[in-house]
């Protein structure tokens, strides 16, 4: 099942150059629903998997981006470690190489890190057909510049990431989940208050006019932790924190556009009455809205955040708009890694 | 007799930045050019053309237009404590001091962000989060002297990056200057931003992307507990498979840190901090958390050293003995100075599971160069410090330390490492570049460089070889019988 295709891979954008064919990467499609739709012919990376090294007291995993998470995940887990960033899955076939390529990290985000800060090293497929190693296993390496982090979040458009080296941690002795009723304005100023304490928090959502806590650690820390907080222990916690993750919560049912709200944690919140779910300690809202784009991009930048139109979107661009220094510069990132415009053109921003 | 060019290039130079800058914001006269020209690594020195010290981030977009418009090149500088040459000035350039970027511009204890301009020390950013108590992570041994713009150049780490991070994950948003003279904020309080990660792209790009203007950093809680052991041990191999213990058994200390005989004898001799003069390395294991948490992890990870072969542990009896387990570990290099006229400090990267014969193989070369060597190293990130000791005034003896230190280098990529964990490439360790990296790597990264700074004006000649300097190192270093970058031609 574990293959190396990396040389067919390569063959094929090689042959996408001469023939000018866009291309599509194409892992399981679970995260194909955000962004723009991709015009090209599929690159199917799926079938480059397998985990290619894997030593557990040096915390680091090297996998193949067609590596399926859950395969990884619980390889991991036989080790008793994690990816510490949690990520969504959003289908049950997600690969490692899908999650990289858009960033997405679960409710442990703000304080394990995102993805990207956990990227060790990424052998990478450029536009151009050529194939390159940046970064690497070891946890700290600053020679040349950070390629291997820049793919992350690009969503394919600079490169087809090929072998992926991640730092994974311990998995938590400990967890404990607890509740508190109290409405959203509420909610953001515990938050606030808890934040600037030594807890080891690492889940905090707001939903249904319940705050939600989730400690993990080692036993006595969590407890302390817990006692520290107060309100009821959440019993099937595990379920809460997986529908959160994955978008199953009732919540996100319905075809409403779902905005994702990128927010300093503290900003109060919005004149509006509208559904919404706080995540990461105030830094990601999640917001059922059908008002104009341009309003609630307009109100997330007025605070110093961003917006993205995750599901459901309306017409019009996906991502926040980039101002005109910033977009030259992805331009001219783009001639560099994929100069004919090959790969996932058009999935981030046009022309990109 | 006329006036030379170079002399020439300096008053026109000079006459157009006093159009832009206040009259003591620029210095032409040799003496007050002296202190810059070098940065932590003395062995490099240049005079730059011109030294200019502005304090508004538009004279600094007015030096770099006029730069660009006259292809003079620019090399930024913060409190100069690089240890790679990386601030070495131009010799036809301007050193661009931002050492009068110095305000804390905002605490904000709500998001839990400082923002402040870059030439801020790293340890000030602390002081001024602690009435709070938060703190900024990072903390680079250089921290009472060393400016946040430098840690983002270089993406400092610091004892404590095993469990806090480097730099680039205490970031969170710049304000920078493009060459050009574009102004950019990748970032802000929010915990990601749209598009391509620049941001990480700019850490640790040694001043070759982008000029940085105002950084906002990530504070965190204080953690109201810390512990700390001492372990000792009769081989470092022990040592090694001790840490590998710690960490397999789920726990990330807060600073893991290794020191080897020789290392751990002279920080004794200068610091008495009571090490175990006999053993064969020591390990400091640093916890925090909070009280309870602390308890059980110190228990634990004492166990853990004794069943992996410690012959000593020591648990911290009070907060006098916990600063004294430490301050050997920190006067470790000074302490080496001691031994030797000068040292070379290397800084490479290993798995750690190859530290034994790592550590072998350094041991063989110090004596086929015939200089004595110490080893301190942050154990769990596998960032290793050996330090070169010689003699600068004994002719023949800075080249045998460059070529040892080169060999350090080469073989920590051979064994899956890097050449630089955190002091950067700078002018320093260039050349073994063309080691880690193949041709088409190299010219992606010349590529990336000429997107943000088309006419290549910033700190030039640093950080990334040209294929021809590869090429030509290369025709001196022959591996495995096959010449890296065979496609080029040979000088």
């Amino acid at each position: 099942m574990d293959t190396d295709q990396r040389d067919a891979l390569q063959a094929r954008v090689r042959e996408a150059m001469d023939s000018h064919t866009p291309l599509r990467i194409a892992g399981s499609g679970s995260k194909a629903f955000l962004g723009q739709p991709v015009r090209g012919e599929p690159l199917d990376v799926t079938g480059h998997r397998g985990i290619v090294s894997f030593e557990p007291t040096e915390l680091v995993v090297t996998a193949r981006a067609g590596t399926p998470l859950t395969e990884l995940e619980a390889t991991l887990a036989e080790a008793n470690l994690c990816l510490p960033f949690e990520p969504p899955r959003f289908g049950p076939d997600a690969t490692l190489g899908g999650t990289v390529a858009t960033g997405l990290a679960g409710p442990r985000r703000p304080w394990s890190g995102s993805v990207r800060d956990h990227v060790l090293g990424a052998t990478l497929l450029t536009g151009k057909g050529d194939i390159l190693h940046f970064g690497g296993e070891v946890m700290k390496n600053v020679a040349g510049y950070d390629v291997a982090r820049l793919m992350c979040g690009a969503f394919g458009t600079l490169g087809v990431l090929l072998d992926i080296s991640l730092k994974v941690l311990p998995r938590p002795a400990a967890r404990e989940t607890r509740v508190l009723e109290m409405p959203a304005g509420e909610a953001l100023e515990t938050l606030q208050r808890l934040a600037r304490e030594p807890l080891p928090l690492t889940g905090a959502v707001h939903v249904d006019g319940r705050l939600h806590l989730r400690f993990e650690g080692s036993e006595a820390g969590v407890a302390a932790g817990a006692r520290h907080a107060g309100g009821d222990i959440l019993d099937d916690d595990e379920a809460f924190w997986f529908a959160i993750r994955e978008q199953m919560h009732p919540f996100f049912a319905g075809n409403m556009t779902l905005w994702r709200l990128s927010l300093p944690p503290a900003t109060p919140l919005a004149a509006m009455d509208e559904p919404m779910l706080i995540d990461w300690g105030g830094a990601q809202r999640w917001l059922r809205s059908e008002r104009e784009a341009q309003a609630i991009r307009a109100e997330a930048e007025a605070t110093g955040g961003h917006a993205t139109a995750f599901r459901h979107a309306p017409e019009g661009e996906i991502f926040h708009p980039l101002p005109p220094a910033a977009l030259q510069l992805h331009l001219r990132l783009k001639e560099v890694f994929d100069p004919f415009g090959l790969l996932n053109y058009g999935r981030l921003y046009p022309d990109l | 007799m006329s006036e030379s060019l170079h002399e020439r290039n300096r008053r026109a130079l000079a006459r157009a930045l006093r159009r832009i800058l206040p009259e003591d914001a620029v210095l032409t006269e040799k003496e007050d050019l002296r202190p810059f020209e070098c940065d932590g690594l003395s062995a490099y020195r240049a005079l730059p053309l011109i030294a200019v010290l502005p304090e508004t981030v538009e004279q600094v977009q007015a030096i770099l237009e006029l730069c660009h418009v006259n292809e003079v090149p620019v090399v930024a500088r913060g409190a100069g404590t690089g240890l790679s040459g990386g601030a070495l000035p131009h010799r036809e350039g301007v050193l661009l001091s931002m050492a009068r970027f110095n305000r804390i511009l905002e605490i904000d204890p709500a998001n839990r962000t400082a923002t402040v301009q870059p030439g801020v020390t790293n340890l000030a950013v602390s002081e001024a989060a602690a009435p709070h108590g938060l703190f900024y992570a990072p903390d680079p041994s250089s921290q009472i002297a060393c400016t946040i713009g430098g840690n983002v150049a270089e993406n400092s780490g610091g004892v404590h990056c095993l469990k806090y991070g480097l730099t680039v994950h205490n970031v969170l948003g710049i304000e920078m200057l493009t060459m050009e003279g574009q102004r950019l904020r990748l970032g802000g309080k929010t915990l990601d931003a749209p598009g391509f990660d620049l941001l990480a792209a700019m850490h640790g790009s040694e001043g070759l992307l982008g000029i940085i203007t105002e950084v906002t950093l990530r504070l965190l809680p204080k953690p109201p507990a810390v512990q700390v052991l001492l372990a000792a041990f009769d081989s470092v191999a022990t040592a090694g498979d001790a840490v590998g213990r710690i960490l397999g058994a789920g726990i990330v200390p807060a600073g893991l840190e290794m020191m080897d005989n020789p290392s751990l004898r002279a920080a004794e001799d200068f610091v008495h901090a009571g090490y175990p003069v006999d053993a064969a390395a020591i390990l400091l294991c640093e916890l925090d958390g909070c009280e309870a948490e602390i308890a059980e992890l110190t228990e634990q990870v004492s166990g853990i050293l004794a069943e992996a072969g410690a012959t000593e542990v020591r648990v911290a009896r009070n907060e006098a003995e916990k600063a004294r387990f430490w301050a050997g570990r920190k006067a470790a290099f000074p302490a080496v100075g001691r031994l030797a006229p000068d040292y070379y400090c290397m800084d490479g990267t290993i798995p750690r599971k190859r530290l034994a014969e790592v550590l072998e193989r350094i041991a063989e070369l110090s004596e086929k160069y015939g200089l004595p060597v110490a080893n301190v190293f942050h154990a769990g990130d596998g960032n290793l410090h050996p330090l070169i000791l010689y003699d600068a005034n004994q002719p023949g003896e800075l080249k045998k330390a460059e070529e040892f230190g080169g060999e350090i280098l080469e073989l920590c990529v051979a064994v899956g490492g890097t050449i630089t964990g955190e002091h950067g490439v700078g002018r320093e360790k260039i050349d073994q570049m063309c080691v880690q990296f193949d041709s088409d790597e190299l010219r992606y990264f010349h590529a990336l460089k000429q997107a943000f700074d088309p006419a290549g004006l910033l700190n030039p000649g640093k950080a990334i070889p040209t294929l021809h300097r590869c090429a030509e190192f290369g025709a001196m270093h022959v591996h495995h019988g096959q010449l890296p970058h065979p496609e080029l031609e040979r000088f």
